[in-house]
């Protein structure tokens, strides 16, 4: 099993677990390149990677970016806020029309969920999802898991709780896809009206109470509330979430062990979590990101891999 | 297919042996040189020599490997994307000479990856190629090594392995040949 059974990364619920055990051994190669005095290889010197934002960005963009430039692919970007969209044009003529200027491989965020399968079901183009609405966002789920990895030496049987707006959160659901397929028990934690109904379904825990979830738990994921993805009022006040939700240093102190302490980003201090965790010696918060660029490079250059001359 | 040992435990042992004495004469003490490995198989040769040389110069020698993978000109032109093994190399190869070491030349397009990829680890004073088996003959590009290991005369349609004692039980080089149709094995 040296490649990947999928064509595009739309989700991690179509990957097997070889699939992210190979892209993962791919990423530990690349983590070594990205930290050499020059950072760049030239396997994907002939590619052209288009990345189409049309939701906000900016740590999943630079990433993807640096990633694509450290394969020395040929990189165009486009955000929506900025282009024909505005101007009534649909998703599938914007991306065709990208395509005919000869573009192999397209990355996209969206805002709506299912928009990448969408595309690569409709169009003739690898696509990368960088996000899609609430539904997922694989590679951030791949990054999760191989951080705590390198942090802990594997995967297999750890406990890792999720902590926050689970509801709105894409991070959430690719994570747990990850986490499962790789032997781990995973947990969500927030308030009720965050926790979707029926999600026990996917075969997690569910807890209301963030003191229990952390002494369960080896690794706490901490989760941003995405305000602007809430219509209606889900929690009384910010301050009072913090209160029942947020992970402050004391409580990290009180366990009886040293749980690691994630967050995706953006963070809000002060919030979900405060400033002397996010900056403790528990926190992989940065080493998060630093992976980033790995993971995405292991992932477009197995893609790329696969796309015919 | 018809096999045929080029090389066996004895043989490859004096090679090596000859190989390293070669390597002393032009570095000494390799006090400014380093030794890279190819990866995969040139590492086992790389390992080999390295043992060798250390018990002769009674000095360490600073070895480093190398994977070629990402640097490779053959990506895409394959059923299967080809999969990484790992690089170590923890020096800088600045002003240093480098051996790069590997089992077999062949076409020669694995050193031209190689060479494209030492440059990403700084600029060394000069590159020599150490190989243990070199396919004359039959190079696609204009690489030639400076120390061989045994030069053999091959077709493009046969095969050379080389095995080792540690992954493989035991040391040896092999030749494979196709039997062409309607000949009988002699």
């Amino acid at each position: 099993m040296e490649q990947l059974s999928v064509e595009h990364l739309t989700g991690i619920r179509d990957l097997t677990r070889q699939d992210i055990e190979l892209i993962f051994k791919t990423a530990d190669s690349f983590k070594e390149v990205i930290n050499r005095p020059i950072k760049k290889v030239p396997s994907l010197r002939d590619i052209t990677i288009a990345n189409l934002f049309f939701e906000n960005s900016t740590r999943t963009r630079l990433s993807f970016e640096l990633a694509e430039k450290r394969l020395s692919a040929d990189v165009v970007n486009f955000s929506a806020s900025s282009s024909s969209v505005k101007k009534g044009e649909t998703l599938i003529d914007t991306v065709n029309n990208i395509l005919s200027m000869k573009v192999d491989m397209v990355v996209m965020r969206h805002p709506n969920p299912g928009a990448a399968l969408f595309l690569s079901q409709r169009t003739n183009t690898r696509v990368i999802n960088a996000g899609d609405g609430t539904h997922e966002h694989p590679t951030q789920g791949l990054l999760d898991a191989f951080s705590i990895r390198e942090r802990l030496g594997s995967v297999e049987g750890k406990k890792v709780a999720i902590i926050g707006d689970i509801l709105h959160s894409r991070v959430a659901l690719s994570n747990i896809y990850t986490l499962q397929k790789l032997g781990a028990e995973v947990m969500v934690c927030g308030p009720t009206t965050l926790i979707p109904k029926y999600i026990d379904q996917l075969g997690v825990k569910v807890e209301h109470n963030l003191q229990r979830a952390l002494e369960w738990c080896d690794v706490a994921n901490m989760l941003r509330i995405q305000l602007e993805r809430q219509d209606i009022q889900y929690f009384p006040t910010l301050r009072e979430y913090s209160m029942q939700f947020g992970l402050t240093k004391e409580i990290l102190d009180n366990l009886d062990k040293e749980i690691v302490v994630m967050h995706p980003g953006p963070i809000n201090r002060g919030v979900e979590i405060t400033s002397d965790v996010a900056d403790s010696k528990q926190s992989i918060i940065l080493q998060q990101v630093e992976n980033g660029v790995a993971v995405r490079m292991a992932v477009i250059y197995l893609l790329a891999g696969k796309i015919g001359r | 297919m018809e096999k045929q040992v080029i090389l066996d435990d004895q043989h490859v042992q004096l090679t090596m042996n000859r190989l390293a004495y070669q390597l002393i004469e032009n570095h000494s003490d390799f006090s400014s040189t380093v030794l890279i490995g190819l990866q995969p198989r040139g590492i086992h040769v790389l390992e080999r020599l390295k043992t060798i040389l250390e018990e002769i110069t009674k000095h360490s020698v600073t070895c480093g490997q190398l994977d070629i993978t990402f640097y490779r000109d053959d990506f895409r032109r394959r059923e299967k994307p080809l999969i990484p093994s790992a690089t170590n190399i923890d020096f800088s190869i600045e002003n240093k000479k480098v051996v790069l070491i590997d089992d077999v030349l062949y076409t020669g397009r694995t050193i031209r990856s190689g060479l494209d990829a030492l440059l990403a680890f700084g600029r060394p004073t000069c590159v020599e190629l150490l190989v243990l088996i070199d396919r004359r003959f039959q190079r696609d590009l204009p690489i030639q090594a400076d120390y061989i290991g045994k030069a053999v005369d091959t077709l493009n349609s046969e095969r050379v392995s080389v095995e080792w004692k540690e992954s493989e039980g035991a040391d040896k080089v092999m030749l494979f040949t196709p039997e062409l149709n309607g000949t009988v094995k002699r």
